[in-house]
């Protein structure tokens, strides 16, 4: 097949602010090769015209600060380092950043919403939020993207010590829109930091959580849900880079496909560093084929460099939908379409109910019935 | 009045033939108990009867009411008025209890109950097989200990009131008090459209195909028939005396019969 296999601690080690230093994909590198690059519209190799497009309305809870800033304010970039040549593209090339601040000591009392609407698909948008939850602060986060865009963003999410942040990405794009993102969650001391992803929307979607911890007692819990559909390619890369003692994270993402050409790409990787000790880690990806023509590629790296660690393991399933689960329920009566409908409700509820804003459970609920009833 | 008749009834699962041949008429009222050692074929008729995709039908027929239940897919048989408790109950992950039996309620009933009405009907049911009301907002069947699911199997017979039930090996792997439960459950069945007074016949519009390894079940639950399965067929019918000579004298005699044949 002519791939490297090079441990993951060397793969992620590359990074920079310079889109000079990442050479144009190819395909065949081991970060790029699930994903379709025609389908990216330039995003990789800064082909396209850069004329914005993407609408940022923020709906802050009253104690958090939010800000516009240009691309010379000194706290960009702090709490997350470009590592692949989108993300340095989107890094050089956006003119506007957000900048969310949730004071040291203050608990928002409501979600702070973040609304990014795109306006067509004719043109490159760069973007860059920075979201700074200091010491022992708690806020709750929603980031919306809507409409439809060529979009490549970063994303900084920057936890001090003791301070809690709950943020719920929702990729809810018309269908043209392609949108690449890195989402880097930096942990202080005893920081908590929960992600829920859903991605439901866009001809192509990648987004790449990462975290990395900066003390012990870390503490992040990764959470997805995708429903992908005919023609659609949604690929959520994974990394969690255990390199202090005592941290945790859970990575659970779980996806349904359904139609031709439906294509998801799960890729889990989690490193424990010889510093490590006494890491606790999981990461789990299931996915539910629902049709022919469907494809998942789901993979778990595990790399331990330490043998002191309290727990490490990762598990990783695709198939279809059970037969004996839809014959139960028919068997009671319940016409087939209505048992596949509730087989799959219940295979996202338990993670649905994980979502920290109880409107969104709704919206998410509905659009996975949505997508269900197409 | 129902009628559950399966005639000549040839299934297969791959190549292998299982069924070879099963007549047995199954008419409200009327408690038919089959007993059989294990291999015999007696959960893969209760399976194929039910429609269950691992099971073919190379021959014969299974009429409900006069209607070929085997044309029809799994849902509707249940919908014509057959049930089956199933040995193995399956464990449906993230579907609750309650959200699975109102649907199944509402695709049995035409219309879903109202929700108030569904609640006291549910607590009513699980009341009666001491069922903990916790149960309700649990997935389905997941966790639930083997006594647990059998409770589950029969809570759904008495609130479906289908025509026919079939109960695989329900008896199996229940401890004394729970084999009374539910039996009790399945009496309560038996008696549903009877005239007040006659429960103790239990012989109400409903009826009841027991598959059973043991007799025990039987002190609770008494049949008006019992069938011997050997080697996929009926090979002997009887009263309630056949069981008694069942518990006394075993199987044997039938399993070699069967392999002789």
């Amino acid at each position: 097949m002519g791939l490297e296999t090079k441990p993951l601690s060397t793969l992620h080690e590359k990074s920079s602010y310079d889109v000079a230093d990442f050479p144009v994909p190819t395909g065949r590198e081991e970060e790029w090769r699930f994903t379709p690059l025609s389908r990216l519209k330039g995003l990789h190799d800064g082909s396209l015209a850069v004329t914005g497009g993407v609408v940022v309305d923020v709906e802050a809870a009253p104690e958090v600060r939010v800000e516009t800033v240009g691309r010379d304010d000194a706290r960009l970039g702090k709490a997350y380092t470009p590592s692949d040549r989108v993300s340095a593209q989107a890094y050089s090339s956006f003119e506007k950043a957000t900048v969310v601040t949730v004071p040291k000591m203050t608990a928002a009392s409501r979600p702070t919403v973040i609304t990014l609407r795109g306006s067509g698909a004719g043109a490159a948008a760069y973007g860059h939020l920075l979201v700074s939850v200091e010491p022992m602060a708690e806020a709750v986060l929603v980031l919306d993207h809507r409409g439809s865009a060529v979009y490549a963003d970063n994303v900084e999410f920057d936890v001090a010590e003791g301070a809690t942040l709950k943020v719920v990405s929702l990729q809810d794009w018309d269908d043209d829109a392609v949108h690449v993102s890195h989402h880097h969650a930096r942990l202080g001391k005893d920081a908590t930091f929960r992600s829920f992803v859903v991605t439901l929307g866009g001809d192509l979607v990648r987004l790449s959580p990462s975290v990395s911890y900066t003390a012990p007692g870390g503490d992040a819990d990764l959470t997805g849900l995708y429903f992908v559909d005919e023609g659609q390619h949604l690929e959520h890369r994974l990394l969690v880079d255990h390199s202090v003692p005592n941290c945790r994270s859970n990575v659970t993402y779980k996806g349904a496909l359904q139609g031709d050409g439906a294509h998801a790409v799960w890729i889990g990787d989690v490193i424990i560093r010889a510093e490590a000790e006494g890491t606790d880690t999981y990461e789990l990806n299931r996915n539910l084929i629902l049709t022919d023509g469907a494809r998942a590629d789901s993979v778990p790296n595990l790399e331990i460099l330490t043998g002191e660690v309290a727990g490490a393991g990762h598990a990783s399933a695709s198939g279809r939908l059970d037969d004996e689960h839809i014959f139960y329920l028919q068997a009671r009566g319940i016409p087939f379409d209505e048992a596949r409908r509730l087989v799959i409700h219940g295979f996202f509820a338990q993670l649905i109910e994980r979502i920290e804003v109880p409107e969104l459970r709704e919206r998410v609920l509905s659009a996975v019935e949505a997508e269900l009833a197409r | 009045m129902s009628t559950l008749e399966i005639r000549d009834l040839h299934v297969a699962v791959g190549d292998k033939e299982i069924l070879r041949g099963v007549n047995l008429t199954v008419r409200s009222g009327e408690t038919h108990a089959i007993m059989g050692p294990n291999g015999s074929g007696k959960s893969t008729l209760a399976y194929a009867v039910a429609g269950h995709p691992k099971y073919t039908v190379t021959s014969g027929t299974v009429l409900l009411d006069g209607e070929n239940l085997l044309e029809m897919s799994v849902d509707e048989r249940a919908r014509a008025g057959l049930f089956l408790a199933m040995q193995y109950p399956v464990e449906v992950p993230g579907v609750t209890v309650s959200n699975f039996l109102r649907s199944a309620i509402t695709a049995i009933r035409g219309e879903a109950p109202k929700l108030r009405d569904f609640a006291k009907e549910l607590k009513a049911g699980m009341e009666a097989l001491s069922i903990d009301p916790s149960f309700a907002q649990r997935n389905t069947n997941e966790g639930f200990s083997g006594g647990e699911k059998k409770r589950h199997e029969i809570l759904q017979l008495e609130l479906l009131k289908p025509k026919i039930a079939v109960l695989d090996e329900t008896d199996s792997g229940l401890d004394v008090d729970a084999l009374r439960v539910v039996s009790e459950g399945i009496n309560r069945f038996r008696g549903l459209g009877s005239s007040p007074g006659e429960h103790s016949r239990a012989s109400g519009d409903t009826g009841v195909l027991l598959i059973t390894h043991y007799t025990r079940i039987l002190r609770y639950v008494k049949p008006d028939f019992v069938h011997v399965f050997a080697g996929g067929r009926v090979v002997e019918e009887g009263g309630p005396e056949l069981a008694e000579k069942l518990e006394n004298e075993g199987y044997e005699a039938y399993t070699a019969k069967a392999a002789s044949a």
